[in-house]
């Protein structure tokens, strides 16, 4: 109990500012209509449902590192919560396989509105290397409208991070989304 | 009578207004405990607004219950704000029931709240509403174990006459039935709001909750109620823990000075009870569900020797 109460006393805060460097070729986002009073709202507070709708899991532990101390999703008053009824953002992972594409949609209806969708990772955008697979119905935007894409195989938390904020901040002037294609080599790296 | 309406309305203020300031500032020294910065000390504020605001999606299995839940929820909070003794000992409405009549108002809110758990007719709602039902059971008689332990002392069940008599013998204080009272009671208090060891307010695991699992339905300003009345009943938790136990500058007369100095110690008191339970919820991990009624039987022995303590030790 010492020891531990010794490692409290003496680590400092070890969360990073937050860097925005990627540009839109990583984030991609589709500019979909949204009203005023959704972008005041969640400017402030942002509660956030994962779905696995048949992804590696690669993602999800990308995903995890968000709520490590190094990255802290709490500091922006965003965090992770049980219920898609809670939620207000839904971030969706993996090409949708056809078991999970019934439970995506009915998560989508059961979140409340005004809500904000974002597809993390490139089996999310095109189904990656699982496309045309036979038990892939399509990408996240075949099932629910998706507002932003973060592309990488996985995305690093900090890409993932800026994509949620950039769906924040899409509101604010949406004349600066711009939906751009192309395949993105990630590797991960910082 | 405009003074008397005047601090009740004081004391709704506090709890209303403070309950959620009370749930970031534990959250916030949680943060810091584990070396993240954290969300500011308001952002309880800026979610429940956007709660508020949101749609609200309901099943369309429920009944009444699952609507009139949040509301009963609210208003059975807002109620015993007005019992309990917050800055004076002359509590306006004091008259209106003791500590007794307030543990059950809690309770009657509880009772609800398991129903509507029930009421949606998930799997992980009827689980955290039987474990919530468990741990009620378990912390009821250390509840008004404790309460006798504390109202023998004072001759009396009333919320005002039990400080009162704290605040004229502060000797009181250090007698070993109070002390042990005073544990088993905020053992208790933990159970009760859903706090670690019994149950983990930051939980995404369906699986270990008790408190969560029973709201997994809710959204929008039903959800909201919810919350805001689970951060009043933490404050009101914690008020009763220290002006029970801790009847320094409560109010013994009804003066503007009193009555700043009393608001000043029990934010004082308040703040360091939710740093306590800050650096408890770093230190210790959520019991299993099994080791509970270890925990709450513990709690139910020191308000025992408590009592009976009183007996010896006058």
């Amino acid at each position: 109990m010492l020891a531990l109460w010794n490692k409290i006393w003496t680590t400092p805060v070890v969360t990073e500012p937050v860097v925005r460097t990627y540009d839109d070729a990583q984030i991609e986002a589709i500019a979909r209509q949204v009203d005023e009073r959704a972008r005041r709202l969640f400017g402030r507070s942002l509660h956030i449902r994962e779905v696995d709708a048949g992804s590696c899991n690669g993602c999800e532990l990308e995903i995890g590192a968000l709520n490590n101390p190094y990255y802290d999703l709490e500091r922006f008053g965003m965090h992770f919560v049980a219920s898609p009824r809670h939620a207000d953002c839904l971030l969706v992972t993996g090409p949708v396989t056809r078991n999970m594409a019934d439970p995506l949609k009915r998560t989508y209806d059961a979140t409340p509105g005004p809500k904000i969708v974002v597809a993390v990772g490139d089996c999310a955008r095109d189904c990656g290397i699982f496309a045309g697979g036979y038990g892939v119905v399509g990408p996240v935007s075949a099932i629910v409208p998706v507002d932003v894409v973060v592309g990488g195989c996985p995305p690093p938390p900090s890409m993932i991070l800026a994509g949620i904020l950039a769906a924040l901040d899409m509101r604010d002037n949406p004349q600066s989304v711009r939906s751009t294609d192309g395949p993105v080599s990630d590797d991960g790296a910082q | 009578m405009l003074t008397q309406i005047l601090i009740e309305v004081i004391q709704l203020l506090i709890v209303g207004l403070g309950a959620p300031l009370l749930v970031g500032l534990v959250r916030r020294v949680k943060a810091r405990l584990q070396g993240r910065r954290g969300a500011g000390l308001l952002q309880p504020y800026a979610d429940l607004h956007k709660l508020l605001a949101q749609e609200a999606v309901v099943s369309e299995t429920t009944s009444w219950i699952c609507r009139f839940t949040p509301y009963l929820l609210a208003a059975t909070m807002l109620l015993s704000a007005l019992l309990v003794p917050l800055l004076t000992t002359q509590t306006p409405l004091g008259f209106l029931g003791n500590i007794i009549v307030l543990m059950y108002l809690f309770l009657l809110g509880t009772f609800f709240l398991t129903l509507a758990g029930l009421d949606a007719g998930s799997a992980f709602g009827g689980m955290g509403s039987s474990r919530e039902m468990a741990v009620a059971a378990l912390a009821e008689p250390t509840v008004m174990i404790a309460i006798f332990a504390i109202a023998l002392r004072a001759g009396n069940t009333g919320l005002d006459e039990i400080i009162r008599r704290g605040a004229a013998d502060s000797l009181l204080l250090l007698t070993p039935g109070h002390l042990l009272a005073f544990m088993a009671f905020f053992i208790v208090a933990l159970a009760e709001t859903g706090r670690l060891p019994v149950d983990n307010p930051a939980t995404h695991l369906e699986l270990t909750m008790i408190h969560e699992a029973m709201v997994l339905e809710y959204s929008g300003r039903y959800l909201m109620l919810i919350e805001w009345a689970a951060g009043m009943k933490l404050l009101i938790f914690l008020a009763l823990l220290s002006n029970l136990f801790f009847p320094w500058g409560v109010a013994l007369a009804i003066t503007p000075f009193a009555l700043a100095v009393a608001f000043v110690a029990l934010a004082m008191k308040i703040g360091a009870l939710a740093v306590g339970i800050a650096v408890l919820e770093t230190a210790v991990a959520k019991l299993r569900l099994f080791r509970l009624p270890a925990l709450l039987s513990g709690s139910f022995a020191l308000a025992l020797l408590a009592v009976i303590s009183f007996l010896f030790v006058k």
